[in-house]
């Protein structure tokens, strides 16, 4: 029984704690939903073991915890590609902004007047 | 040389060579236009340039070759200018050779000044000469065109390139020169080879230690694959 409790613990912790990023507006709505979610899923199993051994024999493996460990490692890699490619795409994004930063100080130094014809790209 | 040809010089903390880089450009011709894409230096490289006479583009951070010539590709697309010169701060590319690749530029929209074609005895060995020749075979086939030396970052391009190119010219190492060269066959330019001669680096040492060949091997698989799959 003391897995539960801990199990539940450990699912209202991560709970409050996100819904305490959320408030300070620490976190983007899309990551917090993410993770609220993950949270909520914790707090169901841990109040109602059962579901978990349900779920199991439903989709046909051994045990429990198996399944749950085995979900819990797919939600985990889903989400580090996907802040990997959030990254790979702020970089561009920064890289962008650079480029962008040295041609502006140029022209600000220089006060030259950009061609009317020229589209920004 | 054309009035509208820009000479591009990525630098990275080169002050101790860019000065005499821009005026060995200018000795070649006193009208080009020079512009120094700073990337980021720590040192007085910007300073130099713009002593030498260049106007310098300071990157607010380092972001890489890519990058530092994408900004050079825009700012010439920005101001119109029908070409663009490639020449790398650190003095290893002869200024002479300038009107070369421009004349080359007649039937092509891609211009590289090679340094295995024939012309002075620039020379590297090992995993790193291996690398080299892999990556000439495949971008050749790539390209449709005989090329010795696609790392070479001494290269001239016309309007159309510099049109394609400041819209996207990868940032990833090795990729500036690799995937470029894919991003040109892709767009439909024509690209085509000179040979140059090198000269010693005026100053620094190079950046590829036999140690760091190895990995350079590796990335330039790494490179060529991720260039295959690539949309």
């Amino acid at each position: 029984m003391g897995v539960h409790v801990l199990a539940l613990v450990g699912g209202l912790v991560s709970l409050g704690f996100m819904v305490e990023l959320l408030r300070r507006r620490q976190l983007k709505e899309k990551y917090a939903v993410l993770w609220m979610l993950v949270g909520l899923v914790m707090l169901v199993i841990a109040a109602w073991p059962p579901l978990l051994d349900d779920a199991a024999k439903a989709t046909g493996v051994k045990s429990g915890p198996n399944l749950l460990l085995f979900v819990a490692t797919l939600v985990l890699i889903v989400v580090c590609v996907h802040l990997s490619w959030e990254v790979s795409r702020l970089e561009d994004k920064s890289r962008a902004l650079a480029e962008e930063v040295g041609l502006l100080r140029l022209e600000v130094e220089q006060g030259v007047r950009v061609p009317d014809a020229e589209s920004r790209g | 040389m054309s009035q509208r040809c820009l000479v591009v010089v990525p630098a990275l903390n080169e002050e101790d060579a860019v000065g005499a880089v821009i005026s060995d450009v200018k000795a070649v011709d006193p009208q080009a236009h020079i512009v120094v894409v700073d990337d980021g230096s720590t040192d007085r490289t910007s300073d130099v340039a713009k002593a030498a006479g260049a106007d310098v583009i300071s990157l607010p951070f380092n972001i890489g070759v890519g990058g530092a010539l994408r900004a050079g590709f825009r700012y010439a697309r920005r101001f119109g200018y029908q070409v663009v010169v490639q020449v790398d701060g650190d003095g290893q590319h002869n200024p002479e050779h300038i009107p070369d690749l421009l004349a080359a530029l007649e039937g092509a929209d891609v211009v590289i000044g090679a340094r295995f074609a024939g012309v002075g005895d620039y020379q590297v060995r090992g995993a790193r000469k291996l690398a080299m020749q892999l990556l000439a075979r495949s971008l050749s086939r790539r390209t449709g065109e005989r090329l010795t030396d696609t790392t070479s970052g001494f290269r001239a391009f016309n309007r159309r390139a510099v049109e394609v190119f400041a819209n996207d010219y990868p940032a990833e190492y090795l990729g500036d020169t690799v995937e470029a060269l894919v991003i040109a066959s892709r767009a439909g330019l024509r690209v085509t080879q000179v040979p140059v001669e090198m000269r010693p680096r005026t100053t620094g040492t190079p950046s590829h230690r036999s140690l760091k060949s190895t990995i350079y091997l590796g990335r330039v698989f790494l490179a060529l694959a991720m260039s295959r799959i690539r949309r």
